[in-house]
């Protein structure tokens, strides 16, 4: 290349001293404790507040229960969240995000079958004026007409664009897969659905399910926690109902099945996803499953990476790992590989699997495992959003913060057997079940030939 | 908030290192930035520099294959790496414990990392995959980063695809990987950047234990790429086989990062008075007003801003619906853009802004690979990782008349559009 001279590969790969030792690790202090407070608010909000200073600014966590079972609460929810911060009776759109941008904040709203999820961070300065936007959006959304009509059509076109996304054809294969009509799997309303959507029943869901009982709001930063949640009080005090947010139905227990090939014509790559049940968190054994996964395929020096990565190359990404819904606990398994080596992406997926219970993880495997799931948690929770992300999940779980200090002891704990015990319990390949997307006319001779797929429509 | 405390020193082999402690958390982040990018790849050689990146993680004199990514992990570590224009980046956050073995990791693979066949191979099909599923199996794949430089740039080194073509890719030789090696891996032509949770003595003590004897070798004379502005507007077609809607992307020169960076930053912020939020002028014109787009948005650099010398871009890239031409977005863009030109924003507009970008710096600041990658990318790119620290008064020091400024220059008659059209779409 540029070099007018230059080593051999050969010769760059060695010195005159040879390989060295790896260093051993030096000592780790524990993090430091934060103070922080959890109660529920007279309306029935769970708060959990956490002052963490490292920066001067909040982040804001605000979770409600958002399921429905109405043929058009998809859409609606969708529009919903486009719409709340559209205007309210006090403030039009362009004065929310006037007002949020001046505190340096940022609000976001996302729905799924599940929840309605706001999350907004600030400058901790600008606390007052968020607590302000948030409590007008929750009381008094306004969702008048032009903006529902817009925001429904703005939301028709990224349905557009999200239905042509090749993880969301799987994502919506795999739920139908899974748990039929269940309203779990209305994740991506229809866009005729949204083109029905009227502002009055935007309106009546907002005021039918934008409810303070049931849900949580998690709140970190340079903040002082008890004087947080009085302001908060204060700031909330109007949003109230004697009725409570909706929660999911729950999901059915998932058996397994033959994997559905599901057609994508001409697709350059397919889309491998396969699915167990699980164990929730409060499992006394979910820190044995969580080791075993991640020997699996959690993180990148698992077995399904170190197979269809590094020794194949079938794959650019390889990953398994759980999904928490309501009061249930899943594994998820995803690859995307080429369309020629898909059946046999799919054998040796299946083949970690069965290789997990019978040859289970060694007491190496285990300790890094464990090193990094402690390792790992500590650094997602040493910034702010990491932190209150961590946490909100753990507070729609009905966990709080002495569940994530608790949970290094836990994970230090688990033993070698445990772990294996865990993977042939919840590994064994008859238990998943799940979807191969991808160009049928190349790929089906070989997943019939691999066996276990169903050939047919989505 | 305080200042933090930066210590900045070169060894003997002329490895330039950062260290920034802070004792807030028991982690680390240490990050290696190499001085070449994907615009150093010589012609037939596209996508070279991502792939040689991933070859970098396939083991070293002391580590076969694999064992890189076990170390960091099994250290309770996260690792990755990115290529980008002008600089390679490499980097790890970890407990505070493993420091000593991250700096290891990384001064192994800078003094021999074992380049073999095999892992060529393999990589360029892992590499082959990952273009498949940002580019070739998705909508929108490599819109505009990949799509944009080419109507804009005429040389090679701007222009080409930084992911590279498959054929270039399969191409590649193993005597590629060693002269690349050789000519940009030297340790004077990277910067060593620690962060975190460390006592500064005892660090730089191991960053001389471990990197002090990576031989020297000369760091490669910095090449320009400067190339005319262009002398017109230039237009460019791609058609999408995924996409469902039209797109467009809007490709201008702007100031040199490096040696203007005032002017620099005023073009960010001029990004943010037109996209950043509801209440910015293109947000509020085009999809609120006229309603004839469905997301915009606007920005310096095409993976994001301080990842690049000069040339750098400004772009503006919108989703639209079919029944709008793109010249009308255009238009209207364009109209905004003058408006801006002749009345610059007021006081409150420019508040909002630098409030947000403000808040946005503290928020990376926060994230320890975030910091790391930054204080290192300032160092490489501007000799001066302690300007990270003063980018929020630069900012809060944008005038209303430096925007307008900044909008003047995005002239029609010297930019890029390029035109994306769904493949069903002009059926």
């Amino acid at each position: 290349m540029t070099a007018v001279q230059h080593r051999s590969a050969q010769e760059i790969g060695r010195t005159e001293r040879g390989p060295r030792p790896v260093p051993p690790l030096g000592g780790q202090r524990a993090a430091a404790e934060l103070s922080h407070v959890d109660t529920v608010l007279p309306n029935g909000l769970r708060v959990l507040a956490v002052r963490k200073d490292t920066v001067p600014l909040v982040e804001v966590r605000l979770s409600i229960p958002f399921a429905g079972t109405g043929e058009l609460h998809a859409a609606t929810a969708e529009v919903l969240a486009e719409t709340i911060v559209t205007g309210t009776a006090r403030r039009d759109r362009v004065a929310i995000d006037t007002e949020m941008a001046l505190i340096g904040g940022e609000l976001s709203t996302v729905v799924d079958p599940e929840r309605l999820a706001i999350s907004a961070s600030a400058l901790a300065s600008g606390l007052p004026t968020l607590f302000d936007v948030l409590a007008d959006l929750l009381t008094e959304a306004s969702y008048v007409d032009a903006e529902v009509a817009r925001e429904s059509a703005r939301l028709i076109e990224r349905l557009a664009i999200a239905r042509t996304q090749p993880r969301t054809i799987a994502r919506e294969a795999l739920q139908r897969r899974r748990y039929g009509n269940h309203p779990v799997t209305r994740e991506v309303p229809e866009a005729e659905d949204v083109a029905k959507v009227v502002p009055e029943a935007v309106r009546a869901l907002h005021a039918n399910a934008v409810l303070p009982r049931n849900s949580t709001l998690v709140i970190v930063g340079d903040v002082d926690p008890d004087a947080v949640v009085a302001e908060l009080e204060r700031a909330l005090g109007d949003w109230a109902s004697d009725k409570s947010a909706n929660v999911l139905p729950d999901l059915p227990e998932l058996t397994g099945g033959e994997v559905l090939l599901v057609p994508r014509p001409g697709a350059v790559q397919s889309q491998l996803r396969l699915s167990a049940q699980a164990l929730r968190r409060t499992d006394p054994r979910y820190a044995h499953l969580q080791l075993a996964n991640l020997a699996y395929g959690g993180y990148f020096s698992s077995r399904l990476v170190e197979n269809i990565r590094e020794d194949k190359g079938y794959t650019y990404s390889a990953h398994s790992g759980f999904e928490f819904t309501g009061n249930t606990a899943t594994l998820l398994v995803d690859a995307d590989t080429a369309t020629d080596v898909t059946a046999a992406a799919l054998l040796e997926t299946r083949y970690e699997l069965a290789r997990l219970g019978l040859v289970p993880p060694t007491a190496d495997e285990v300790e890094s495992v464990r090193q990094y799931a402690i390792g790992s948690l500590g650094i997602s929770i040493s910034s702010q959003t990491g932190l209150a992300g961590q946490l909100s999940a753990l507070a729609q779980a009905g966990l709080g913060f002495e569940w994530l200090a608790g949970h290094p002891e836990r994970l230090a704990a688990v033993t070698a057997e445990e772990v294996a015990e865990a993977a042939l319990d919840f590994f064994a390949p008859h238990r998943f079940t799940g979807v191969v997307v991808g160009d049928a006319d190349t790929i089906g001779r070989g997943l019939e030939a691999v066996g276990g797929v169903a050939i047919g429509a989505a | 908030m305080a200042v933090p405390e930066l210590h900045r020193f070169k060894l003997d082999n002329g490895l330039r290192v950062v260290l920034a402690p802070d004792p807030t958390a028991p982690v680390v982040g240490v990050a290696v930035h190499y001085d070449v990018g994907f615009r150093s790849e010589p012609e037939g050689r596209t996508g070279f520099a991502h792939l040689f990146e991933h070859l970098m993680f396939q083991g070293s004199e002391s580590l076969e294959k694999l064992a890189h990514f076990r170390h960091v992990q099994s250290s309770g570590g996260t690792f990755n790496g990115s290529t980008h224009p002008d600089y390679t980046d490499y980097y790890e956050v970890l407990p505070a414990a493993a420091l000593e073995r991250a700096l290891f990791l990384e001064a192994d693979r800078m003094r021999a990392p074992k380049l073999t066949q095999e892992n060529l191979a393999n990589q360029i099909d892992v590499v082959k995959e990952e273009i498949r599923l940002n580019v070739l199996n998705r909508p929108y794949g490599g819109f505009p980063w990949i799509l944009l430089p080419p109507v804009l740039y005429s040389t090679f080194a701007n222009a080409h695809n930084g992911y590279g073509d498959f054929v270039d890719l399969e191409n590649a030789t193993l005597d590629d990987c060693a002269a690349f090696f050789d000519t940009f891996y030297a340790p004077a032509n990277a910067v060593l950047t620690v962060a975190g949770d460390f006592e500064v003595g005892r660090a730089r003590e191991l960053v001389e234990k471990h990197f002090g004897d990576v031989p020297f070798r000369p760091a490669p004379p910095r090449r320009s790429f400067a190339e005319p502005r262009p002398a017109e507007e230039l237009r460019g077609f791609h058609t999408d086989p995924h996409a469902p809607l039209p797109a467009l992307a809007v490709g201008y020169r702007m100031p040199d990062p490096v040696g203007e960076l005032d002017a620099y930053v005023a073009n960010l912020v001029l990004a943010g008075v037109l996209t950043d939020g509801d209440g910015s002028r293109l947000q509020q014109r085009l999809v609120h007003r006229d309603a004839i787009v469905t997301d915009i948005g606007a920005g310096a650099g095409l993976f994001g801003p301080f990842e690049a010398r000069d040339p750098d871009t400004f772009s503006i890239t919108a989703i639209h619906a079919p029944e709008v031409t793109g010249d009308r977005v255009l238009k209207a863009i364009d109209e905004e853009i003058d408006l801006l030109a002749t009345t610059p924003p007021d006081e409150r507009e420019l508040a909002k802004v630098t409030a947000r970008w403000v808040a946005g710096l503290h928020s990376d600041h926060d994230r320890m690979v975030s910091r790391t990658l930054a204080l290192g990318a300032f160092e490489l790119l501007y000799d001066d990782a302690s300007l990270v620290h003063g980018l929020a008064d630069r900012f809060a020091a944008v005038t209303a008349d430096d925007v307008a400024a900044a909008a003047k220059a995005l002239r029609p008659d010297s930019r890029a559009v390029l035109i994306v059209q769904p493949e069903g779409g002009s059926k």
